[in-house]
C-alpha cells in the first residue's frame, strides 16, 4: 500500500484495529511522567481525610498475620516449616497482598475508567502499569516492616530465621515475575470483562480460593508430605513457588517447591504476553462495548 | 503555513445495534454451544428470526474524506446523531474506525469534557500535573507552564486545596487553564467553551482564536452558531453520517439550521409511541399554521393544528406540550382548556401557543392527549415524543444586546425585573 511508505510522515496513523500486537512503547516511554503521577496519585488518594493515613498500609498485613497466627498457627497448629509463626504468616500475607491486590485492580481497568478512557486518548496500558506499582510501593511499606520484624527474630539466640543473602539478590527479579503475573492475567480479565460483566465477580471469589490454592497460611512442604500424588498439580499454581521462594530467601526455609521455578516463570511469560496481546486487541475499540 | 495536519480518509463507523453478545459469558457459551449442534439459540427472544439477532449495524459515520491545514479552525455542524461526537472521538482516538484510515501530525488534544481526569482529593496544583500528563504534557513542560496556568484560572489562592472544595465555576476554570496550556497542534474541542462566568468565556474564546491563528488546527464542535462564527475559518456539515458540505461556515451553518424537522405537516400516526399508548385515542396529523420556517421570535405565539381519532370517552381531555431543549430536558409545559371525546369521533384542534418566557434556543415538542381529572389520576393517551422542532431566534435588540447563554441562563427568559430604587 502506498499509504503504508508515507506513514513516516505523520504522527500518527488511526486505522481499524488489525494487528495484534498493537502495543508502541516509543509512546508508552512518552507518558512514562503519567505513569509515575498516577502510581503517586493511586497510593496518596486510597489515605487521604483517614484517621490513621498511610499506616493503614501496615495495619492490614499485621492484622492479618496476627489473625493467621492466632486461627492457623494456634487453633489449628499447622506447621510452618519451624519458623516462628508470626513471620512465616506475614512473608506470606505480604506478598499475596501485592499479587492479589494488582490483580484485582487490573482485571477491572477497562470498566473502572472508561470514563476517563472516553474522553481523552493515552496509551491504555499505563493504567494496568501503574497499578502494578503502586501497589509494588505498598509491598515496599508493608516490607520495611516485615524487614523489622525479621531481624528481632534473626537475632534472637537459636533462631530458625537464616536469611539467604545468594536468594535475596534475585528477590527483585521475583517481585517483577510477581507483577507482570498480575498485570497479564488481570489484562486477559479486564479484556473479557469488557464485555462479560460477570467475570469481575468470578475474579473476586477466585482471589479468595486462590489464597488457599496458595502456601499463605500453611507451608508448600505439608501438601509434599499430606498429598504427594497432587503435588505436580498443585505446583501448577504459579504463585506458590513465588512465595516458597521469598520464605526461603528471607527466613532460609528449606523448600522443594523451588524446582517449580522455571515453569512458574514460564507461565507467567505466556500469561503476560497473552494479556498483552489480549489489551491491546481489546483497547481500541472497547469503548463501543463497554 | 499550509501544512498539513489532518487527513482523514474514506472512514466510515459502525455501531452494532441492540446488545452485543448476551452479556454474560454464560449466555454466550450456551449460544454458541446451540449453534455448533445446529440448533436454535435457547436464549432468543421468541419469533424473532434466528439470523437477525447481533447483525443490525449503524453506520455513524459513513465513509468521511476530510483534510485539514495548520491554521485551519473548523467548525463541525449536524443535528444530534449526525456523527459529530464519533467523528471527534475518532480523531482523539477513543475508538477506532470500521474502515478507512486517519493520519495525524503532532499532538492532539481533545476537549470532549474539561475537567477529565481531575481527581476530587488531589489539589488543584497536583490535579494541574495529573490533568496535564493524562492530555500527555510532560513533567518538564508542565513545570514550565505552572504559573501561567494558575494565572490564567484566576484561582491561585486556592490551588493548594483539594478540588472538591472548589465552587463548580472554579473547578472549570482551572481545568480550562490546563486545557489551554497544552499547546497543541490539533485542538478538539466539543462545546466546551461554554463554562465559567462571562468574562471568562471571552478569555476563553480568544485562547482559542490565539490557537487557530497560532498556526494549529482546531476543530470545533457546537451548537452554538455565535461562537463558531466568531471562532471558525471553515465549516462542515454532517447529515447522517455523511460529510455533505465543506467550505463556508456561513452556509454551514444555514445547511444546519434548515436541517432539523421543522417541516410545518407531519404525519403522526406513522409515528412510534410507548406502549399502550395511541390505541384509544391517536393523534394523526399537525400542520404549523403560523410558520413556514418553524422560526420564532421570543413572545411570539405558534399556531397549529392536530387531528385525531378517538375510541374512548373523555369528557375532560386536554392536548398537552411539553417542549424539550437540546439536551432533551423539558423546558416548559402547556396545556389546552378540557374539551369532551365520544368514541368514534375525529377532530382537529387549532390551538395557539404562546411561546412567552421561552428563551433562544432550539426546541423539540412533544405532545400528549390526556384525560381525567386533574386532581385524581390522569390518563395518558397517545405521547409523541417528538412532533418536530422550531427554533427561538436569538435577537439582542430584544434582550437588552444580551445574546442568551443557554448553558449559562437555561431555557426560561423571565420578564425583565422592575427597578424599584437605585
Amino acid at each position: 500500500m502506498a499509504s503504508k511508505n508515507n506513514d513516516r510522515q505523520w504522527d500518527a496513523v488511526i486505522r481499524p484495529r488489525s494487528g495484534w500486537f498493537d502495543i508502541d512503547l516509543r509512546e508508552l516511554a512518552h507518558y512514562r511522567d503519567l505513569i509515575l503521577l498516577l502510581v503517586k496519585r493511586n497510593v496518596t488518594v486510597l489515605y487521604k481525610q483517614t484517621v490513621l493515613g498511610p499506616a493503614w498500609m501496615v495495619i492490614q498485613p499485621v492484622l492479618s498475620s496476627l489473625m493467621f497466627t492466632v486461627v492457623f498457627g494456634g487453633i489449628a497448629a499447622l506447621p510452618t516449616d519451624g519458623m516462628p509463626d508470626f513471620l512465616f504468616y506475614m512473608a506470606g500475607n505480604i506478598v499475596w497482598a501485592y499479587f492479589s491486590n494488582a490483580l484485582k485492580q487490573c482485571s477491572t481497568v477497562f470498566v473502572d475508567n472508561h470514563n476517563l478512557f472516553g474522553k481523552v486518548y493515552f496509551p491504555r496500558m499505563v493504567m494496568p502499569i501503574s497499578l502494578v506499582m503502586s501497589k509494588l510501593i505498598n509491598f515496599f511499606v508493608q516490607f520495611a516492616l516485615f524487614a523489622v520484624f525479621l531481624v528481632y527474630y534473626a537475632v534472637m539466640p537459636n533462631s530458625p530465621v537464616q536469611p539467604n543473602w545468594r536468594m535475596i539478590v534475585f528477590v527483585p527479579l521475583v517481585l517483577l515475575q510477581t507483577g507482570m503475573l498480575a498485570m497479564g492475567l488481570g489484562s486477559i480479565i479486564s479484556s473479557l470483562t469488557t464485555r462479560y460483566r460477570d467475570l469481575t465477580l468470578l475474579v473476586n471469589l477466585g482471589i479468595t480460593l486462590w489464597m488457599y490454592a496458595t502456601p499463605i497460611a500453611y507451608p508448600a512442604s505439608m501438601v509434599m508430605e499430606n498429598y504427594p500424588a497432587l503435588v505436580g498439580l498443585y505446583m501448577l499454581n504459579p504463585v506458590t513457588p513465588i512465595v516458597e521462594f521469598f520464605r526461603a530467601a528471607f527466613l532460609g526455609v528449606e523448600t522443594f517447591s523451588l524446582a517449580y521455578m522455571p515453569l512458574s516463570v514460564g507461565m507467567t511469560l505466556a500469561l503476560f504476553a497473552l494479556g498483552i496481546l489480549m489489551f491491546s486487541r481489546i483497547e481500541k475499540t472497547f469503548m463501543d462495548t463497554v | 503555513m499550509s501544512e498539513r495536519t489532518l487527513e482523514i480518509d474514506h472512514v466510515s463507523k459502525e455501531y452494532r445495534l441492540g446488545m452485543i453478545g448476551a452479556g454474560t459469558l454464560q449466555a454466550d457459551l450456551r449460544a454458541w454451544f446451540a449453534r455448533i449442534r445446529g440448533k436454535e439459540d435457547p436464549n432468543r427472544i421468541i419469533g424473532e428470526a434466528s439470523q437477525a439477532r447481533g447483525h443490525e449495524y449503524f453506520l455513524a459515520l459513513n465513509d468521511i474524506c476530510l483534510n485539514a491545514d495548520r491554521g485551519d479552525a473548523l467548525a463541525v455542524v449536524g443535528r444530534n446523531g449526525a456523527g459529530k461526537s464519533t467523528l471527534l472521538k475518532l480523531i482523539s482516538r477513543i475508538t477506532a474506525p470500521t474502515k478507512g484510515e486517519i493520519r495525524l501530525r503532532g499532538r492532539v488534544s481533545t476537549l470532549l469534557e474539561v475537567g477529565t481526569g481531575f481527581h476530587a482529593d488531589l489539589t488543584g496544583r497536583e490535579n494541574i500535573y495529573l490533568n496535564g500528563a493524562i492530555q500527555g504534557m510532560r513533567r518538564a513542560e508542565i513545570d514550565r507552564k505552572l504559573k501561567e496556568i494558575i494565572d490564567f484560572s484566576e484561582i491561585e489562592q486556592f490551588i493548594d486545596t483539594p478540588v472538591k472544595r472548589y465552587s463548580s465555576g472554579m473547578y472549570i476554570k482551572l481545568a480550562f487553564a490546563v486545557a489551554a496550556h497544552l499547546d497543541p497542534d490539533i485542538l478538539i474541542c466539543d462545546e466546551v467553551l461554554a463554562v465559567g462566568d462571562l468574562t471568562f468565556q471571552q478569555k476563553c474564546l480568544g485562547k482559542m482564536a490565539d490557537v487557530s491563528r497560532g498556526g494549529r488546527t482546531v476543530l470545533y464542535v457546537s451548537h452554538n452558531m455565535r461562537t463558531i462564527n466568531q471562532l471558525c475559518t471553515r465549516g462542515i456539515y454532517l447529515e447522517k453520517g455523511r460529510l455533505v458540505y465543506d467550505g463556508e461556515v456561513s452556509r454551514a451553518i444555514d445547511l444546519y439550521s434548515g436541517s432539523g424537522i421543522r417541516s410545518v405537516e407531519r404525519d403522526l400516526d406513522a409515528l412510534p409511541r410507548g406502549q399502550l399508548l395511541g390505541m384509544r385515542m391517536r393523534m394523526t396529523f399537525m400542520r404549523v399554521e403560523n410558520s413556514e420556517t418553524m422560526e420564532y421570535q421570543m413572545d411570539d405565539v405558534m399556531e397549529f393544528s392536530i387531528r385525531f381519532r378517538s375510541e374512548a370517552r373523555e369528557r375532560r381531555c386536554r392536548l398537552r406540550m411539553v417542549l424539550m431543549n437540546n439536551a432533551s430536558a423539558p423546558v416548559a409545559m402547556s396545556q389546552t382548556p378540557e374539551f369532551e371525546v365520544s368514541p368514534g369521533d375525529e377532530k382537529t384542534l387549532r390551538v395557539r401557543a404562546p411561546l412567552e418566557s421561552v428563551a433562544p434556543g432550539e426546541f423539540s415538542i412533544k405532545l400528549s392527549l390526556v384525560g381525567g381529572d386533574p386532581r385524581g389520576g390522569t390518563i395518558e393517551y397517545d405521547t409523541i415524543d417528538d412532533v418536530g422542532h422550531f427554533i427561538v431566534v436569538d435577537d439582542p435588540s430584544r434582550t437588552a444586546g444580551f445574546i442568551w447563554s443557554e448553558p449559562l441562563w437555561g431555557n426560561m427568559r423571565l420578564r425583565d425585573m422592575e427597578l424599584v430604587s437605585v
